[in-house]
């Protein structure tokens, strides 16, 4: 049963991602649509229970439930070794150490991101769902605050998630950063709107409530 | 790879604007289906004790928090069993039949469950939705509101197109903020520029739940709609509130004489994940019981800001059309949603507002942008200003009251410079940083923020936080401008006032004229029962809606 979910299901992100693009892109584009497959240019490789760490150097990026795994690209096709290679060099930019965790017990991206800042040694946690969706958190906070939301994740490319990381890493060094530009497209609802709930379901069934977090290796292939 | 060869054809319909929108199959399983998921539970009910002990295929200690308040407060148990015996196309029927008063309709379908709710209403076309809808609204003169925000939080150019949207006919205009901290700003701009385009409307600001009471507690706004409620416990969690929290909160409002309704809509569940498989109307279904459950008078739905999922699966704009019946049906006023982007295509969008505007409902926009939507801080409206003359023919072309007026452009000129030298006046008169004059000549013939100088922020956002800090209420700005020779206007601003006093317009579906007259379902129910009966649009209505200024006259020739 679940096979079959999976073929209906890759068919119809892929017509719908080919429906999106410009009609001139539309062969190629139908293709890398973010249908389940093998990330291709990183590595995630688990290891073991993610533990709260002390160095107060430390960012740590808190990854959603399928993110590199079910899902190897946000919902404008930026490929999630483009996300993770961007927030972690915004965060080395500004001299400090990132760190991944994949956070599996929820698919919130609020509660990844307090999750990942719970974790983080300094303090200053990302939480980035599948599709794209981020937030800069920080522990002292409850779940539904935030430093900075990027709710609208079809307008997130991959020099807003180098500002993302920069700023967080700002945040950490105790610095007030000038939030991170924030783009309004009021027509990006009727085009992504649907695929999105569809996206976030899709996610949704590799959440694990009683998973806790791991720690996450990234080797990037180039 | 060898390319395809293309049709022209197929190229040419590809690059047309619907097909931006995105299309989504239905996918049954996690509750991405308008209505009718085979996963909806079987309608069902049984009483003992006068107690509801089963509902909808489950019995009372399997009920979950939302099954429980509904079953307690919702629906009317002394007739639940026989509604429920009922067919649901003899139920569907009564929604249609002209010679089923809606009183009598309404007090069977306060005996139904929201599995029956859901059911019945699949029972109907679009057009039979539209001829119930016509029926079953509470109010018998259908209303509109408008959306009016600025991108730069621009005081002056808030007041100007306030002055404006209600000067058109708006009966409630609604803002929001750009930047979190210029909310109480933004109130007063609202206020001052809404009693200056036509006494009586009702203002509100949507920001945080507990800045919004108070800030209508000091008299600076008159309503609220943005206390959401969900069809499924696992939302309801997420958010830390339960429908006796929403219901608590629904009172806070109604105690201090603030207009108040829920909002909900179809798609919010599956959006965030947690629909359980099941179908966004039988969920929403949920949600208008939660409303009348609580005793709230109103709710806002038509999916409101998750319009992009039920728009992107099939009959999404039927289930829409449906849970705004729903919501008439349960005896509550319906802002009826249409206030949100919802396609690239002008023939989609167009569509959409039919099943709303023909028939009428209390509010047929919550809200429509009376400011251009580069400027609209709801994130854009299905329709803008820019879109105004499109409407006002539409309700010319086919003799229906869309709730707006046509006007001339001297007229608006003057309304908007009056409200920006209004509002000059209160900022001179309250020390905050002043409005030029040039700013108020700007202002009076903008289009959008951009035509406005820009404002020195920093020193605006401490005026909204003396506003905060210093309790400044619509009393302070009463006396301002009776101060500055505007008794007119705060004459209007002190009947508003006084309505928190009186309480009449916490009546269902209430609106306020320019006399200070409350109407609402109360004392404009809805009568109608076929041809000639309920709204007929008054003869000096029809002779407005028909005078569009750029209309040929055949004396002019």
């Amino acid at each position: 049963m679940v096979s079959l979910n999976e073929e209906v299901i890759r068919k119809v992100i892929a017509e719908v991602l080919a429906e999106m693009v410009p009609s001139s892109e539309t062969g190629k584009k139908a293709e890398s649509a973010s249908v389940p497959k093998a990330a291709s240019s990183m590595k995630l490789v688990e290891k073991g229970e993610a533990e709260k760490s002390s160095d107060p150097r430390d960012v740590a990026i808190g990854i959603s439930p399928g993110f590199g795994v079910g899902f190897n690209e946000t919902i404008v096709g930026t490929p999630h070794s483009e996300v993770l290679r961007q927030l972690m060099a915004g965060i080395e930019e500004e001299g400090l150490k990132p760190r991944v965790v994949r956070v599996s017990h929820t698919c919130d991206v609020a509660f990844i991101g307090k999750k990942a800042a719970e974790l983080s040694g300094s303090g200053i946690g990302i939480g980035v769902l599948s599709r794209g969706t981020t937030v800069i958190h920080q522990k002292d906070l409850s779940p539904l605050q935030n430093l900075e939301l990027f709710p609208q994740s079809p307008l997130l490319d991959p020099e807003t998630f180098r500002a993302i990381g920069r700023n967080a890493a700002k945040y950490a060094k105790g610095e007030s950063p000038v939030p991170v530009p924030t783009k309004n497209d009021p027509m990006a609802r009727p085009r992504y709107q649907g695929l999105a709930a569809l996206l976030h379901n899709k996610e949704m069934r590799f959440v694990d409530p009683k998973k806790g977090p791991v720690e996450i290796e990234v080797a990037f292939d180039r | 790879m060898v390319e395809k060869k293309r049709s022209k054809r197929f190229q040419t319909l590809e690059d047309r604007p619907v097909h931006k929108d995105g299309f989504i199959g239905e996918w049954i399983e996690t509750g991405l289906i308008a209505m009718g998921s085979p996963n909806d539970p079987k309608p069902s009910v049984k009483v003992s004790g006068g107690k509801i002990v089963e509902m909808d295929g489950k019995r009372r200690e399997d009920f979950d928090m939302i099954d429980q308040f509904i079953a307690d407060y919702a629906i009317d148990v002394s007739i639940t069993e026989e509604a429920m015996s009922k067919s649901d196309v003899e139920l569907a029927r009564m929604l249609v039949d002209i010679n089923t008063p809606a009183e009598e309709v309404r007090k069977i379908f306060g005996g139904l469950t929201p599995a029956k709710l859901a059911a019945v209403v699949d029972k109907l076309n679009i057009v039979e939705i539209m001829m119930a809808m016509q029926k079953m609204r509470v109010r018998q003169t259908p209303k509109n509101q408008a959306h009016v925000t600025s991108a730069t939080d621009n005081p002056v150019m808030l007041a100007c197109d306030a002055a404006e949207a209600a000067y058109r006919g708006f009966a409630e205009i609604e803002t929001t903020v750009a930047v979190f901290k210029y909310g109480p700003l933004n109130a007063l701009s609202l206020l001052v520029g809404s009693q200056v385009g036509r006494p009586g409307v009702l203002t509100q600001d949507a920001l945080e739940e507990s800045f919004e009471l108070e800030i209508g507690m000091r008299g600076l706004t008159a309503y609220a709609e943005t206390v959401s409620v969900y069809g499924t416990e696992g939302v309801f969690v997420d958010g830390d509130d339960t429908p006796w929290s929403k219901a608590f909160l629904a009172s806070c409002y109604a105690s201090r004489g603030i207009k108040m309704r829920f909002t909900s809509g179809t798609g919010s569940e599956v959006q965030m994940g947690a629909a359980e498989g099941k179908s966004m109307l039988y969920l929403e279904a949920r949600c208008i019981l939660i409303t009348k459950g609580a005793g709230v008078q109103g709710l806002q739905n038509g999916s409101i800001s998750v319009i992009g999922v039920p728009g992107a699966v099939p009959s999404g704009l039927r289930a829409v059309a449906a849970e705004n019946l729903l919501t008439m049906a349960m005896g509550m006023e319906v802002a009826s949603g249409n206030d949100q982007t919802f396609s690239h295509s002008d023939l989609r969008r167009t569509a959409r507002t039919i099943p709303q505007l023909f028939p009428g409902t209390d509010l047929i926009f919550s809200g429509y942008s009376a400011v251009p939507n580069c400027d609209n801080m709801f994130a854009g409206s299905n329709w803008d200003i820019e879109d105004i003359d499109d409407y006002l023919a539409l309700q010319r072309d086919f003799k229906v009251d869309g709730g707006v007026r046509p006007v001339l452009e001297e007229d608006v000129i003057a309304v908007r410079n009056k409200a920006a030298r209004a509002l000059q006046a209160v900022y001179e008169e309250l020390g905050f940083p002043p409005i030029t004059d040039e700013e108020v000549e700007a202002a009076t013939y903008a289009n959008t923020s951009k035509d406005v100088p820009p404002r020195n922020i920093p020193e605006d956002v401490k005026a909204a936080d003396r506003i905060m800090k210093e309790g400044i209420t619509g009393v302070d700005v009463i006396k301002a401008l009776v101060k500055r020779g505007y008794r007119d206007v705060a004459e209007a601003i002190l009947m508003m006032m006084k309505q928190r006093i009186s309480g009449d317009y916490l009546q269902t579906s209430a609106w306020i004229d320019e006399s200070g007259y409350v109407w609402s379902a109360i004392n404009d129910p809805n009568t109608y029962q076929g041809p000639m009966t309920g709204y007929q649009m008054s003869p000096e209505r029809w002779e407005e809606i028909k005078d569009v200024p750029w209309a040929i006259r055949a004396e002019d020739v």
